[in-house]
C-alpha cells in the first residue's frame, strides 16, 4: 500500500516571520494574555506509491529539500503513514 | 550588423515580462525574444532577462516551481558557460531558489506589500551589469514586492563582501546607507547582488520602470544599457 508523507515547512527561528507575528498580536488583542507567541508554517501531504517505507522515506526526504523547503530559511520534518 | 537578441522568460504569472520586453526594445540594436518556460531553446540570445511578476502564484515560496521549469535547465547551463543573467525582482527570487545566487528572500519587515520609489547606489560598479553608474550616484529605481527581505547566513555575507558580490544597496536620498532607508529588512541593506565569476545579477528593485522619462525616471537605463555594451563588444 502507498504510503503519506506528512512533512511540516517551518521558518528557522532566525528568521523573521512576520505572518506569525501579526496572528500573535491578533491573539493579545482578543484578550489571550498567556499566549507567549506564534509561527506559520506549511503542511504538506504527498502520496508516495512505494510498498517500502524506506524507499518512501528517501523520496518524502529528497523532496522536501529539492522543492517543499529552502533550508537557507526553513527547517522541515517528515512522517510518514501508510494507507490503510 | 544584425540585431543582438536579448531571452525574456515568460513564466505562468510573470507580469512585468512585457514591461521588460518594452525597456529592452528601446536600445538600438537590441532584440527582445520571448521565451516560455516550456521552451528548451534559447533561440540564440546572448543574454536572458528573468522579469519580475508572480510565477506560478508564488506557490509553495517564490520562485521555487519556476525554478523546475523546463527553460529554467537552459538558462543555468547558459549561466555555466558565462553568458550573462540578469533576474529583476521574482527574477531574482528564481535565480536564489535554482541556486545561481546565494541565499533567500523572505516577507518584508513590515509585512507589507511595497510599492514605491526608492534609492540605491550601485557600490560596486565594476560589473558587466553596472560599469555605467557611478559608485557614489543615487539611482531613483521603483521596488514592488512582498518577499524582498534578503537573508543569508553570516559566512556567505562574508563572502559576497569580500568577492565584491554585493551589487546594489539601498541607500536615502543622500546615497547613505542608514537603516531607515532600508524598505524591507535585507540583511546590509542588499538590494542586488552577483554571482562569483560575475555573469549573474539579481536585484529586487525593477530597472524597467525607471527606463523611460514619462515614467519619472531614467535611471534603469544604464543597468541595461551596460549589460548590452558588454554582450556587443564580446
Amino acid at each position: 500500500m502507498p504510503y503519506i508523507a506528512k512533512i511540516k515547512v517551518t521558518l528557522r527561528q532566525s528568521i523573521l516571520d512576520v505572518q506569525g507575528k501579526a496572528v500573535d498580536h491578533a491573539l493579545k488583542n482578543l484578550g489571550y494574555r498567556g499566549v507567549e507567541s506564534a509561527r506559520i508554517g506549511k503542511y504538506i501531504e504527498v502520496t508516495i506509491n512505494e510498498t517500502e517505507f524506506a524507499e518512501a522515506e528517501r523520496i518524502g526526504n529528497e523532496i522536501s529539500l529539492k522543492l517543499l523547503s529552502n533550508p537557507v530559511m526553513e527547517n522541515y520534518s517528515l512522517e510518514l503513514e501508510q494507507v490503510k | 550588423m544584425s540585431d543582438i537578441t536579448v531571452g525574456i522568460v515568460v513564466f505562468p504569472g510573470s507580469n512585468c515580462d512585457h514591461d521588460t520586453e518594452h525597456a529592452v526594445a528601446s536600445f538600438p540594436g537590441i532584440r527582445p525574444v520571448m521565451l516560455w518556460h516550456n521552451d528548451h531553446n534559447l533561440q540564440g540570445a546572448k543574454a536572458i532577462i528573468l522579469p519580475g511578476g508572480f510565477s506560478y502564484g508564488d506557490y509553495l515560496r517564490a520562485g521555487s516551481i519556476a525554478r523546475f521549469s523546463p527553460v529554467m535547465k537552459e538558462v543555468i547551463e547558459f549561466a555555466g558557460k558565462g553568458f550573462p543573467v540578469l533576474g529583476i525582482c521574482n527574477g531574482f527570487q528564481v535565480l536564489l531558489e535554482s541556486g545561481l545566487l546565494e541565499g533567500a528572500l523572505s516577507r518584508n519587515r513590515d509585512k507589507k506589500f511595497l510599492c514605491s520609489k526608492t534609492c540605491i547606489r550601485a557600490v560596486n560598479g565594476s560589473t558587466i551589469f553596472t560599469s555605467l553608474y557611478p559608485e557614489d550616484e543615487v539611482l531613483s529605481i521603483p521596488i514592488a514586492h512582498g518577499e524582498g527581505n534578503y537573508f543569508a547566513p553570516p559566512e556567505v555575507i562574508e563572502s559576497l563582501e569580500e568577492h565584491e558580490q554585493i551589487v546594489f544597496k539601498y541607500t536615502d536620498a543622500e546615497g547613505k546607507i542608514t537603516e531607515e532607508a532600508n524598505p524591507n529588512g535585507s540583511l546590509k541593506n542588499i538590494a542586488g547582488i552577483v554571482n562569483r565569476q560575475g555573469n549573474v545579477l539579481g536585484l529586487m528593485p525593477h530597472p524597467e520602470r525607471a527606463s523611460e522619462k514619462l515614467l519619472g525616471s531614467l535611471d534603469g537605463r544604464g543597468l541595461f544599457e551596460s549589460l548590452f555594451l558588454h554582450i556587443a563588444e564580446v
